[in-house]
């Protein structure tokens, strides 16, 4: 293998640290959420500042790479997508650690067992932590066959989140004295939701890189139909 | 380790050096990079004393090979040239056989019997990658082989004496990207036993292949540093301006 070839490994795997280092983060958050445990909370704030620092120097070894061995074709789509894909998983970090200083500030206050079984917060959490694992998976083996597959689960995770709002509101209505237990969860149940969008975001990183196809924003056409049409507009003037 | 300590160095009255001071470390691979007559390639050819060939030369300053004064009168030529091997920009093969190509230089020098010459020749041929390609033709003509494989085996020619330096001035430019590549490679594990020093007109291969840099213009060393500090965040705006094509 040529040394240009190890450094571009040697970047993929210091992702994969990081990818398994976030996911650890967001399981120990739902274990934590759900148990009201306050170690494992804090054991994962205090991971938080790993992950930054992982980010930075994913971000300084993707520089060295570009200005170093000028990357072309399938090894420039992979830095490009390795530097978003930090970026997303540390926004992600960010989130699990919310929800851990989330059971550190609310210890003690624990919402309605039959509220939270009504959220469906635990198949929320699940559905996420497959998400992350399942695109985790497609960067490894190089294989964007189950990219629809993730991107259907964060379908699901809108549809729960906007289900628990309706189930929010309705317990809100009935029991007005946990109106501030209620409005935290909904920050909760926001990041939860939040998280399904960056883990989309890595899959159609994951796609560009191996199909060289890009899928956000509705994929490059309508992107380019809605550019022209706001330059139609004058939009731009 | 090559140390330069205040090199100016005139072409009768011109100045093509002035006041460079700089060291190379031991296995690492230092690039020199600049526009064309900057003196990149005079300040290489220094350290084997290539230019004492030239008619109207004059130099003041320093320039050690492992802290011994190369322009000191105690020194051979011969001798230095043992410790500080130079690849050039066109391989340069003699014409004789691959094999002959690699032992002549330990002929000359009397090294040791014909088992003796025969090992040192396969592991040169081995270090300079070249060796699986050859090794069911060593009686032919170097000159069958491609540029790629010339420009290896004079590689393998300067390794056969057990140089510690290597000196490379534009050893790929003359070659095709495959061979190029290879190469750089080459360049990549060479550093791992020797000390290295190449004058690239290609700044990306500069940028792959070394771990500091030297830019030159004008004869001047505007910049030294890290390889990867030079090509992200250049400390002179002169550097900076050549590395992005917006001048030179």
């Amino acid at each position: 293998m040529k040394h240009t070839e190890i450094e571009l490994q040697r970047l993929k795997e210091e992702v994969s640290r990081m990818w398994k280092l976030v996911m650890s983060q967001l399981e120990k958050a739902k274990q934590a959420f759900f148990s009201g445990d306050i170690e494992l909370a804090l054991e994962v704030t205090g991971r938080e500042k790993t992950i930054d620092a992982i980010e930075l120097k994913i971000d300084n070894d993707c520089e060295n790479y570009i200005a170093l061995y000028s990357p072309v074709a399938v090894d420039l789509r992979l830095v490009l997508s390795l530097i978003k894909i930090s970026i997303t998983l540390e926004r992600i970090g960010d989130f699990a650690e919310g929800i851990a200083c989330h059971v550190i500030e609310e210890s003690g206050h624990k919402l309605d067992a039959q509220l939270i079984d009504d959220l469906q917060l635990e198949k929320m959490f699940d559905t996420l932590i497959n998400m992350l694992s399942d695109s985790f998976v497609a960067l490894e083996s190089e294989n964007t066959k189950i990219s629809g597959r993730i991107i259907s689960k964060d379908y699901e995770v809108d549809r729960l989140y906007h289900n628990s709002l309706n189930v929010l509101t309705t317990y809100l209505l009935q029991n007005s004295g946990d109106i501030r237990s209620g409005l935290k969860t909904i920050l909760i149940i926001r990041k939860l939701e939040r998280i399904g969008d960056h883990c989309r975001n890595i899959v159609e990183e994951i796609v560009f890189y191996v199909d060289a196809k890009v899928l956000k924003h509705g994929g490059k056409k309508k992107a380019e139909a809605a550019l022209a049409n706001s330059e139609k507009n004058g939009i731009f003037a | 380790m090559i140390e330069a300590q205040g090199i100016n160095f005139y072409y009768g009255s011109f100045h093509a050096l002035k006041d460079i001071s700089m060291s190379v470390q031991p296995n690492t691979v230092t690039a020199f990079i600049g526009p064309s007559g900057c003196g990149k390639s005079t300040f290489l050819r220094l350290f084997n004393r290539m230019n004492d060939l030239i008619d109207g030369v004059r130099l003041t300053g320093r320039c050690l090979v492992n802290g011994e004064d190369i322009y000191h009168k105690s020194v051979r030529v011969d001798e230095l040239r043992k410790k500080v091997g130079m690849v050039f920009q066109k391989p340069n093969p003699f014409p004789k056989s691959i094999f002959e190509n690699v032992a002549y230089g330990l002929r000359v020098n009397g090294a040791g019997g014909k088992s003796f010459i025969a090992n040192r020749v396969e592991e040169s041929l081995r270090a300079a990658a070249l060796w699986d390609e050859v090794k069911d033709k060593l009686k032919k003509s170097a000159f069958e082989l491609s540029g790629g494989q010339q420009q290896r085996l004079c590689i393998a020619r300067a390794l056969a004496i057990s140089p510690s330096i290597l000196l490379m001035d534009e050893p790929a430019s003359a070659l095709d990207p495959i061979s190029t590549s290879k190469i750089e490679e080459l360049i990549h594990v060479l550093k791992q036993q020797y000390t290295i020093a190449i004058v690239t007109h290609n700044m990306q291969q500069a940028a792959r292949v070394s771990d500091k840099t030297g830019f030159f213009m004008l004869g001047e060393l505007i910049e030294f540093s890290e390889t990867k500090k030079m090509f992200l965040n250049p400390e002179k705006e002169q550097t900076q301006s050549y590395i992005t094509g917006r001048f030179g």
